[in-house]
This record gives structure tokens, C-alpha cells and sequence, in this order.
């Protein structure tokens, strides 16, 4: 979703400097597991800001409708059992979307000038008007995020809701969440209210609480409190990055060595042929007749 | 396969010598050409996907994503012809105990000294360059598969794309080293070019970089 902007840190396939006279403090939307209740004010709450109507599907026998993210659905609360070794079963449910890396896989990887922009606050927006459905962006995240439309053929994803960003509003799943699991305003200031929530879970108890924001990205500006500890747990990667495999294919070294690579094939053939000239046998000063 | 042609069968290619030996049938040449074509527009479209410097190239195939979309097709398309081609050659280019003496001296040639006698179609050059072609269009057929949006990439695992994006990329721009030589050979050879553009050699040219070739052509020993 585009909303024009000069406070933009980076864009996609992009090698000069992008608009960027106004910035703004960095944000973060904390999201504590331990006071989700699963109600999915949030999710009915982004498809209505966005606009968005998923198919209606089929049950699997769980609460999680629908099965996954789509293009429909940027948000999915995303209910798990999991056996805690002597604690017994725990009924976990975790929001999942785009956590807006400050280090975005998707927008290293994607080849389309301005199809992925970053802004100074730390969001990372999708701008499907320049998306060539490559999927490059889902081989670059980390956290299998971005989907793709059926008939466009364009990829999607949570926005943090850029557009009410921009005019000074909330994103529309924190304006609904009823548990307070749902925590909005600067990233400094969501630190440390995630540090207080921890405190307070490890006094009840938790000794394994913890918050989630991952180095291996340079931390996202989705920041999550984990009661129990062990991102795997959430379905969320332990050492979350990158793959080193899409680094080194988008690095500038890779990017170089291919130019250098053509460069070089064509200057040794010029300077081959200046130094050697053509092999003609046909034109050959000492050629014989049969 | 004809040696030289009668006057009346030689029509309007008038500097065609009438002895003239062929090299390349019209469907080899046709399906040569119909790979080098597409070939260009596979490279072209393929690098302004791997460097923002070189996105412009996309706007000539009339919008980014219209490129993308055709890219896989063009891809799929170059490998089918290439590989009918390919087999029609293969036998020739099996490599020959005298290969190794002719890429010995083959740093000499590219130095201005003569080149060392071949003893059949093709030389010893030709034939690495044939097998790495074959590698290289068979890898950037697989890995491009992996990749390939809508149809085949959501099927695979992330670690596959990951590694197939990266590997296709890399053979993109070895297999680009491998046609500039190629190009280049042609070109420095004269007549070689005319071997694939109008079908026919030279006796001098074939006795000159293929003797054994020409001895199994007309019957006749070079020099
Ligand atoms: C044989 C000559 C080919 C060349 C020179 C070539 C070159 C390239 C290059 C350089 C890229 C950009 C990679 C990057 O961004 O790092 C690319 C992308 C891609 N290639 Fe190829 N390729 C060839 C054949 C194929 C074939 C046979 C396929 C098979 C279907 C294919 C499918 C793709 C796909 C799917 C992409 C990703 C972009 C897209 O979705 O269109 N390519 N190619
Ligand atoms: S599919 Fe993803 S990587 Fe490809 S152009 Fe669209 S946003 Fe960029
Ligand atoms: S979570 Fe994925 S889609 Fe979201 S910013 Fe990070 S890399 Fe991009």
C-alpha cells in the first residue's frame, strides 16, 4: 500500500539516496503473548481497515481460520498445543505477521525499483503498484511472511498500517485489542514496557519469559513478550536472519563480481583482437593453391 | 551430405564458391539462430532482474512484469531447441586422445601461431564448449524451475529457492563468459560466421581448421 513519503530510509533495487527531509522517531508494535486471548478483534480489524474479505474456507479442527496468511489476511492469530516439559499442556496462540525487520530480508531480495520501501519509523511497506510477482521478497524473509495474490500475481503483507501512520493514527489492530496484549508508540518506549512485562511474568512464575526482537535482523519493529521463553514455542525461528544464502546473492561483492564478469569478457575479446587480429586463412599472404 | 553444388543449384548466393563444402544444414542454422536469439533476450531480462543498474532493459520487453512473466517462457523454450540441437552434434564432439595436443598449443594459436591440426569437426575448444553449454543450460533450467512463479516455486522449500535464485545467477554469468568466447571465436575466425549465417566453408578454411573434416567431405587429404 502506497502513501507518498519523504521520510524514506530505503527502497528496493534502489542505488541512490530516496526521499528522505522529514523523519520520524521509530516505532513498534508490542504484541504479549501472555495476555492474547484470542479473540481476533485484530484480525477482524485489519480486514476492515484494508478492505480485505479472504475465501471462507473449510475448519481444520482448530480455532485458526483461515489456514494461513494470505493476500487477504495480513494478520493470523495462529493457535498451538504444545507439551511444556513439566508444566503440561499449554494452549499458546501467537499473532503472526510481518514484523518490520530493520534489516528486511524481503527488501534486499526484491529486484523491482520501489516495489518494497522502508521508512525512517522502521515500517516496511509493500508498494504492489511496482511488484513484478517475482517472489524473491518470500525467499529473503525470514519469518515466511509475504503471500501472493491469486489474480494479481502481486505479493502482500501487513502494512503496520502506513496509511494511519502517516495521519497520526494507531494501527486499527491495536485501536481493538480488549487485553491490552496489543501495545503501540515509540520503540523505546515499547522496550521497556516489554521489559516490565517480563518482570512481572517471571514473578509469576515465568521463569523463561523474555522479549522477542531478533539481532539477526537488527531487531523488527513488531516486538513480542514470549511467557514461555523458547521462540520455537511460537513458531517464531530461535536465531532469526536472513539466509546467508540471499545475502551473498544480493550483496554488492556478488552484484559486482557480475559486472566485472561481463566487463572483463568484453574487454579481453577487444584487446585480443587488437593485439592478434583475425585468424583467414583464406586471405593468407603465403597461401597455396591446391 | 553434399560436396560442392553445380552452377544452376546455386542460385542468387553468388560468392559462394561452387566448391563450397557444407558445414551446417538449414535446420541446424534455423535452430541455432532461434537459440542465440532468445539466448539475448534470457541475458538481457536476467540482468535487469540481478542489478537495479541494468532495470531499464526491462521497459523493452514492455513493462517489468510482462518481463518477468516471459523470462521462464523463454527460458523453457531455449533449453527445448537447444538440447534438439545439441543432439544432433554430440557424436562429433566426443573428445579424442589428439584433443589434449590441440589444447596444449592451444595458448600458442591464441598468440598468432598456427593452429595445431584437427581431426574432426570440431577442435578441442569447441568440444569443452559444447559440454559446458550442455551444463550450463541444464543448470539454469533446473534452478530457473525451482524459481519459477506461479507455476513450480511454491511447491519447493525456501532452502531449494534460496539455493536454486543464487546457483541461477551464477550459471547466468559463467554460461555469459562461455557465449562471449564462443561469439568471439566465431567472429576471430573468419568464416566461421558464414558457416552459420549462409551453411557453407572455404576448402582453404575447412583444410585450415579442420583437416580431418575436410578429408571425410571430399575424399581429399589437406596439404
Ligand atoms: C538459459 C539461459 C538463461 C539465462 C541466461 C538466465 C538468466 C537469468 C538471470 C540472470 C536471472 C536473474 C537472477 C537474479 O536475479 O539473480 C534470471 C531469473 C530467472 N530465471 Fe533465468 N535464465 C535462463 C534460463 C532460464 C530458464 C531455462 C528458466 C526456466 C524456467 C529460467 C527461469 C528464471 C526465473 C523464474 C527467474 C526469476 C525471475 C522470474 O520469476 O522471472 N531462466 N534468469
Ligand atoms: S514479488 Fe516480492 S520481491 Fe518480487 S517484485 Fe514483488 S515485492 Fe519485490
Ligand atoms: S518479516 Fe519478512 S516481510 Fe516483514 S519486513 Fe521482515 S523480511 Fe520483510
Amino acid at each position: 500500500m502506497a502513501l507518498e513519503s519523504l521520510d524514506v530510509r530505503r527502497r528496493s533495487a534502489t542505488e541512490t539516496t530516496s526521499p528522505s527531509a522529514r523523519s520520524s522517531v521509530e516505532v513498534a508494535k508490542l504484541i504479549d503473548v501472555s495476555r492474547c486471548i484470542g479473540c481476533k478483534a485484530c484480525q477482524a480489524a485489519c480486514m476492515e481497515w484494508n478492505d480485505l474479505r479472504d475465501r471462507v474456507g473449510e475448519t481444520r479442527g482448530t480455532y485458526q481460520n483461515p489456514p494461513d496468511l494470505s493476500d487477504q489476511s495480513w494478520t493470523l492469530m495462529r493457535f498451538r498445543e504444545v507439551e511444556l516439559p513439566g508444566k503440561g499442556l499449554a494452549w499458546i496462540i501467537v499473532k503472526d505477521g510481518c514484523l518490520h525487520c530493520a534489516d528486511p530480508g524481503c527488501l534486499r531480495a526484491c529486484p523491482a525499483p520501489g516495489a518494497v520501501v522502508q521508512f525512517s519509523n522502521g515500517v516496511v511497506d509493500f508498494h504492489e503498484e511496482n511488484c513484478i510477482g517475482c517472489g524473491y521478497c518470500q525467499a529473503g524473509c525470514p519469518f515466511n511472511i509475504p503471500r501472493f495474490g491469486a489474480r494479481d500475481g502481486k505479493a502482500y503483507k501487513c502494512t503496520l498500517c502506513s496509511d494511519r501512520l502517516a495521519v497520526g493514527l494507531e494501527p486499527a489492530c491495536i485501536k481493538t485489542c480488549p487485553t491490552q496484549c496489543l501495545s503501540f508508540g515509540a520503540k523505546a518506549d515499547m522496550l521497556r514496557l516489554a521489559a516490565g512485562r517480563v518482570r512481572e511474568l517471571q514473578g509469576r512464575g515465568f521463569e523463561e519469559a523474555r522479549v522477542y526482537d531478533p539481532p539477526g535482523v537488527s531487531g523488527t519493529h513488531v516486538v513480542y513478550v514470549l511467557p514461555h521463553g523458547d521462540p520455537a514455542l511460537y513458531g517464531l525461528p530461535r536465531e532469526a536472519g536472513i539466509s546467508p544464502l540471499v545475502t551473498l546473492w544480493r550483496s554488492t561483492f556478488a552484484r559486482g563480481l557480475g559486472v566485472v564478469t561481463m566487463v572483463s569478457v568484453l574487454v579481453a575479446g577487444f584487446f585480443h583482437w587488437m593485439k592478434v587480429g583475425p585468424v583467414d586463412p583464406d586471405r593468407r599472404a603465403d597461401r597455396k593453391e591446391e | 551430405m553434399e560436396g560442392t553444388l553445380p552452377p544452376e543449384r546455386r542460385g542468387f548466393a553468388t560468392d559462394r564458391p561452387p566448391d563450397a563444402i557444407r558445414r551446417y544444414s538449414e535446420a541446424e542454422r534455423l535452430t541455432h539462430w532461434a537459440v542465440a536469439l532468445l539466448y539475448v533476450a534470457l541475458f538481457a531480462s536476467g540482468l535487469a532482474l540481478f542489478h537495479p543498474f541494468f532495470f531499464w532493459i526491462s521497459a523493452l520487453f514492455g513493462s517489468p512484469t510482462t518481463m518477468r512473466i516471459l523470462h521462464p517462457f523463454l527460458g523453457v523454450s531455449l533449453a527445448v531447441l537447444f538440447f534438439a540441437y545439441a543432439s544432433r552434434l554430440w557424436r562429433d564432439n566426443l573428445l579424442l586422445p589428439s584433443d589434449r595436443i590441440w589444447l596444449r598449443r592451444m595458448p600458442g594459436y591464441m598468440n598468432g601461431k598456427d593452429e595445431t591440426p584437427v581431426e574432426g569437426k570440431y577442435n578441442a575448444g569447441q568440444k569443452l564448449m559444447y559440454w559446458s553449454m550442455i551444463a550450463f543450460v541444464a543448470g539454469l533450467l533446473l534452478t530457473g524451475l525451482v524459481i519459477w512463479r506461479p507455476y513450480l516455486a511454491p511447491s519447493f522449500g525456501m532452502t531449494a529457492r534460496r539455493t536454486a535464485g543464487l546457483l541461477h545467477a551464477v550459471f547466468g554469468f559463467v554460461m555469459f563468459v562461455g557465449i562471449g568466447v564462443h561469439f568471439y571465436a566465431a567472429v576471430w575466425t573468419r568464416g566461421s560466421m558464414r558457416a552459420m549465417t549462409r551453411g557453407w566453408v572455404t576448402r582453404t578454411w575447412a583444410r585450415y581448421h579442420h583437416p580431418g573434416w575436410y578429408r571425410r567431405m571430399t575424399g581429399k587429404v589437406a596439404e
